[in-house]
């Protein structure tokens, strides 16, 4: 009867995390659109998988010796002065030597392999020329320079299908974390440091990203889209890009943008300062005057000691106050639907 | 005059915060007027405040952790519902402003100011009583640590409605943390909470090493220290090992944020990944200064309650030292992200998943320990199970974030989230209730109500998995840490299903605040005289409960592992009396000067924080000076007459007696 009792309670339990598996199936890790996705999915499943053959063994053992030795069985064996055994002592330490072994192998092949900085080499006869993009988070955007294209963007990425990606990941401000789920790998973004991630996407379609790392007040919105496209989509993309009448220029413009600003719209630059990547790294070095140049956004960051008044009501008039944001279009609506997968 | 304290420093116009603000000030009144009407402060001041008595501060440790687990949780739940209705556009009823403040206060809080004062009162509670000891090795110095400590948690409280908390996640990363881009007070806040009790906790990281190492009574050898014992020695030495980072690496950032230097600032020079390897240096070992003193619980709990001697108390003892040593060379796990290349990347990930071979060992240790014993399934016991189940499955997620290549899709995640929630829920909450139910009538002399304890354990558990498996689940759709809202209304289902589990714990949270209750209700039922209620096995039980002031009347000598019980053995089952003739007791004698320099250091603490420079010079100086004035006290000790001592024990026999047949009786009923 008990046992009915319990099969009763839990049986809605079992069905209820097999859905939960099931709903995992088509997420953005379980799911990937690129090699490196792939082969991290690979990775996730595989350790996953051995690590039962020690997990399962102890969630069965845990119940069944406490059920199995439990005070009121008095048909159990009781041996209280048995507290040793070389043979126990032995597999203890030799299975999860050996399972950790395998996974230490695993580690050494996948860090290299998996390695960020690692060129991806491209597959099959389709395969295109690899592209650069650079990727700068400001607060609380992020900017995509495309420098062989000299066109910018914000909040917004285009590339083609195929086609193996290096980016190069700074920061204007604190630290973020550039990172596209359904592609794989993510890398910090750091100011005055020039990181790198390459990825590559194996089908057409629009990825979420975001930023990972938290950076603040709006860091929640810090997210982007990714078009993947074909080789035509991602030119007709670039004139596009093109037609904006806005550019930016190091470094009065970039200081516009680079001014904190919440839940921002996608914008386009037709052109930009050459070597603008470079100019933003470079203004965190010695003889940069990046600390100069953002003193007067401190007080944006303030906020009534932090209570309530300014970024309570974020999203149209956030910054209103702080007299150097002069544009407006960087405080747009939320996201629309399309950023939700 | 005030720096840059105003009357604009308060939060009028939040309500959740002045709401709980005026609850915080009428409590407190209502208490300041309880103990006024009942003329209570003399005892407290005497009996408490300048207690230098392990048990006491141990105790006081545990209620200051218990009423910073209420705050702490109350922020949990606040995330947890801001999450459950921030979908798609709905901004919740948390401002980033405030939320980024709570999951900052949470970590601070939970980390801090909860699982630490745990693990520490714990040890004060237990060690010495272990290790047959009468007090630590500097008791003036363990009454100052828990001031100390206490300064910082005002601190804490403090910001809620002086000023502002950090808003900057609960290690504050530099340059987030930096005066360019955090210029309110809530950095300065979290720097001089954490850098006041830090320096208590240096300070007791030295006070148990040394009575650890120099105060074993005779035949406690290293190899017939009980394994909680063991396990906080380890932990203490982390302590002295880490803290000092800790220490430094908030110094350097006090200067980048008072000074203007620029240590971790990017201009001029500064250098952010290096406060992230510092924090971390310091980061890692803490999380197993949290853990170790909990497997040490459970080695206790299991053997205790299944009759039965610790399987394979050598390996555990390895195994312990193993993870210490470990605990050390694996900081980079925190940040693989950061870009550093394949071979360090591979370096410290294989080192991580090393640590899991000993954690594992003593896992089936434990199994080892129950099979062939005769279990019963107490509430401790039940803290046990779960933890294994729950930690191994913990454990195996932490496996996963340690191969560098997984991290590159899980790091920052939910899946984070999930994991140390996992671990630390499953092993150092469920390993500090287990500890607190089983070391309870040690402190007060009577047991926890079961029923209440048992009704926690389940709550605490089913809610632990309805809250964060689907976070597991949702860091494979992308969700982050921190987020205070997200665009993709795919999630909110199982956001909202998280919420509940944070509801189904806070029941258990309830479970056990009315188990308080009843337990004390019910007192007289529940009283042990035996000082021994479990028929355990290690020292601190053989004495009576409470144990008086002195712990033992006669120093106990100790045969083997297990001292306690062999010595029950060699006297028929039942404990050994202490008899007369007894001697004059060496005591230390109370102190005012530990909660005085605490005092000074907490006004010295929230006068940086405001900038108010001359009253900072007051708290530096009173610090000091209290501080000599202690030096040069050489009033510090006392004898207990003998036959003082003898007056309490012959009542401590008395009261056995009365009681004793009863408990006798009961006690081979079990055995047979």
């Amino acid at each position: 009867m008990r046992r009915k009792k319990y099969l009763r309670v839990l049986s809605p339990l079992v069905l209820a995390s097999l859905a939960l598996l099931l709903t995992g199936c088509d997420s953005a890790l379980m799911d990937p659109k690129g090699q490196v996705g792939e082969e991290q999915r690979t990775l996730i499943l595989t350790a996953f998988g051995l690590m039962q053959i020690v997990v399962i063994p102890v969630i069965v053992m845990t119940i069944a010796f406490a059920w199995r030795y439990r005070r009121s069985n008095r048909n159990a064996t009781y041996s209280p002065d048995w507290h040793h055994s070389n043979k126990v002592e032995a597999v203890v330490w030799f299975v999860p030597c050996v399972i950790i072994a395998f996974l230490a192998v695993l580690t050494w092949y996948t860090s290299h392999s998996l390695d960020p900085h690692k060129p991806i080499q491209a597959e099959g006869d389709d395969a295109n020329e690899p592209i650069v993009i650079e990727a700068v988070s400001l607060d609380w955007k992020w900017l995509f320079i495309y420098p062989e294209q000299g066109i910018a963007t914000v909040n917004e990425l285009a590339f083609p299908v195929d086609t193996p990606v290096r980016f190069r990941v700074t920061s204007g401000s604190v630290m973020n974390s550039f990172f596209i789920p359904r592609l794989g790998s993510q890398i910090y973004a750091m100011a005055g440091m020039d990181n790198d991630v390459h990825l590559v996407a194996d089908e057409q379609g629009v990825y979420p990203g975001r930023s990972t790392n938290y950076s603040g007040a709006g860091f929640s919105e810090m997210t982007f889209d990714a078009h993947v496209g074909s080789q035509q989509d991602f030119e007709s993309w670039v004139s596009k890009v093109r037609e904006s009448s806005e550019s930016l220029t190091f470094p009065d413009e970039y200081y516009d943008l680079a001014a904190p600003s919440e839940n921002n719209e996608i914008q386009y630059f037709s052109e930009t300062s050459p070597a603008l990547y470079e100019s933003i790294i470079k203004s965190f070095h010695a003889g940069g005057d990046h600390a100069a140049r953002v003193a007067k956004f401190t007080d944006s960051y303030a906020n009534d000691f932090g209570h309530g008044a300014g970024h309570g009501d974020h999203g149209d008039e956030a910054h209103g106050d702080d007299g150097h944001s002069e544009s407006d279009e960087s405080h747009g609506e939320p996201m629309s639907a399309e950023a939700a997968e | 005059m005030f720096g840059k304290l105003s009357l604009e420093a308060v939060p009028y116009d939040e309500p959740i915060i002045m709401v709980t603000v005026t609850a915080i000030v009428l409590g407190g009144l209502a208490l300041t007027g309880a103990i006024t009407y009942f003329k209570k402060w003399g005892y407290l001041w005497k009996e408490w405040i300048t207690s230098i008595d392990h048990k006491k501060l141990g105790i006081m440790y545990f209620i200051v952790a218990l009423v910073m687990l209420l705050r702490g949780f109350a922020d949990a739940i606040m995330m947890r519902s801001q999450l459950a209705m921030a979908s798609a556009g709905a901004e919740g009823f948390l401002p980033p402003s405030h939320y980024d403040q709570i999951f900052t206060a949470h970590g601070v809080i939970m980390i801090f100011f909860v699982a630490m004062p745990m693990v520490i009162g714990l040890m004060n509670l237990v060690v010495p009583l272990q290790i047959g000891a009468r007090d630590v090795a500097f008791p003036f110095l363990n009454n100052l640590s828990f001031w100390l400590f206490a300064a910082g948690v005002v601190l804490v409280n403090v910001s809620l409605f002086v000023g502002e908390f950090a808003k900057t996640g609960w290690l504050a990363y530099a340059p987030l943390s930096g005066l360019d881009y955090s210029p309110g007070v809530g950095v300065d806040y979290w720097i001089w909470a954490l850098q006041i009790s830090g320096i208590g906790t240096t300070m007791t990281g030295i006070n148990f090493f040394v009575t650890i190492i120099k105060m074993r009574t005779k035949g406690m050898t290293m190899f017939r220290l009980p394994i909680f014992t063991w396990t906080s020695l380890c932990a203490n030495v982390l302590i002295i090992a880490s803290f000092p980072i800790l220490t430094a690496t908030i110094a350097l950032l006090t200067l980048d944020r008072y000074l203007g230097m620029h240590f971790f600032t990017t201009d001029l020079g500064g250098n952010m990944m290096m406060y992230v390897n510092l924090i971390w240096a310091w980061g890692h070992p803490e999380v197993y200064i949290l853990i170790l003193p909990a497997f040490g619980v459970f080695s206790e709990v299991i053997a205790t309650f299944a009759k039965k001697r610790l399987f394979g108390y050598n390996t555990m003892v390895w195994a312990t030292v193993a993870i210490t040593i470990l605990s050390f060379v694996v900081w980079l796990h925190h940040f693989f992200t950061m870009g550093a290349g394949a071979n360090v990347n591979a370096f410290f990930g294989i080192m991580t998943m090393i640590i899991a071979i000993p954690t594992g060992v003593k896992i089936f240790n434990w199994l080892f320990t129950m099979y062939r014993g005769r279990l019963e399934i107490t509430s401790p016991v039940l803290w046990t199970l779960g933890f294994i189940i729950t930690f191994t499955i913990g454990g195996m997620t932490g496996v996963m974030l340690s191969l560098p290549a997984a991290n590159f899709v899980l790091h920052n995640s939910l899946f984070v989230i999930a994991h140390f929630h996992n671990v630390i829920i499953g092993g150092v909450v469920f390993g500090m209730l287990a500890g607190l139910t089983y070391w309870f009538p040690k402190a007060f002399g009577f047991t926890l109500n079961e029923k209440w304890g048992k009704r926690s354990f389940w709550c605490w558990i089913t809610g632990f998995y309805v809250a964060f498996m689907p976070l597991y689940v949702l860091s494979f759709f992308g969700a982050v840490r921190r987020m205070q809202s997200y665009n993709n209304p795919e999630w909110q289902p199982l956001m909202i299903v998280a919420w509940v589990g944070a509801l189904i714990i806070a029941a258990g949270i309830a479970c056990t605040l009315i188990q308080f209750y009843v337990s004390i209700r019910d007192r007289k039922q529940n009283e042990d005289v035996s000082g021994d209620p479990w028929d355990a096995r290690t020292l601190e039980w053989a004495t009576s409960s409470p144990a008086p002031f002195y712990n033992f009347a006669h120093l106990p000598e100790v045969h083997g592992v297990d001292g306690f019980w062999e010595a029950k053995k060699a006297n028929g089952g039942v404990p050994p009396i202490s008899e007369p003739p007894y001697q004059d007791i060496h005591m230390p004698k109370n102190t005012w000067e530990g909660p005085i320099i605490a005092l000074f250091a907490t006004i010295f603490g929230f006068a940086l924080v405001w900038h108010i420079w001359w009253l900072a010079i007051v708290g530096g100086i009173g610090m000091f000076a209290t501080f000599m004035a202690r030096i040069f006290n050489d009033d510090v000790d006392y004898y207990v007459p003998a036959a003082e001592v003898e007056r309490i024990e012959r009542e401590h026999r008395q009261r056995l007696k009365q009681k004793g047949d009863l408990a006798h009786s009961t006690r081979l009923e079990t055995q047979s």
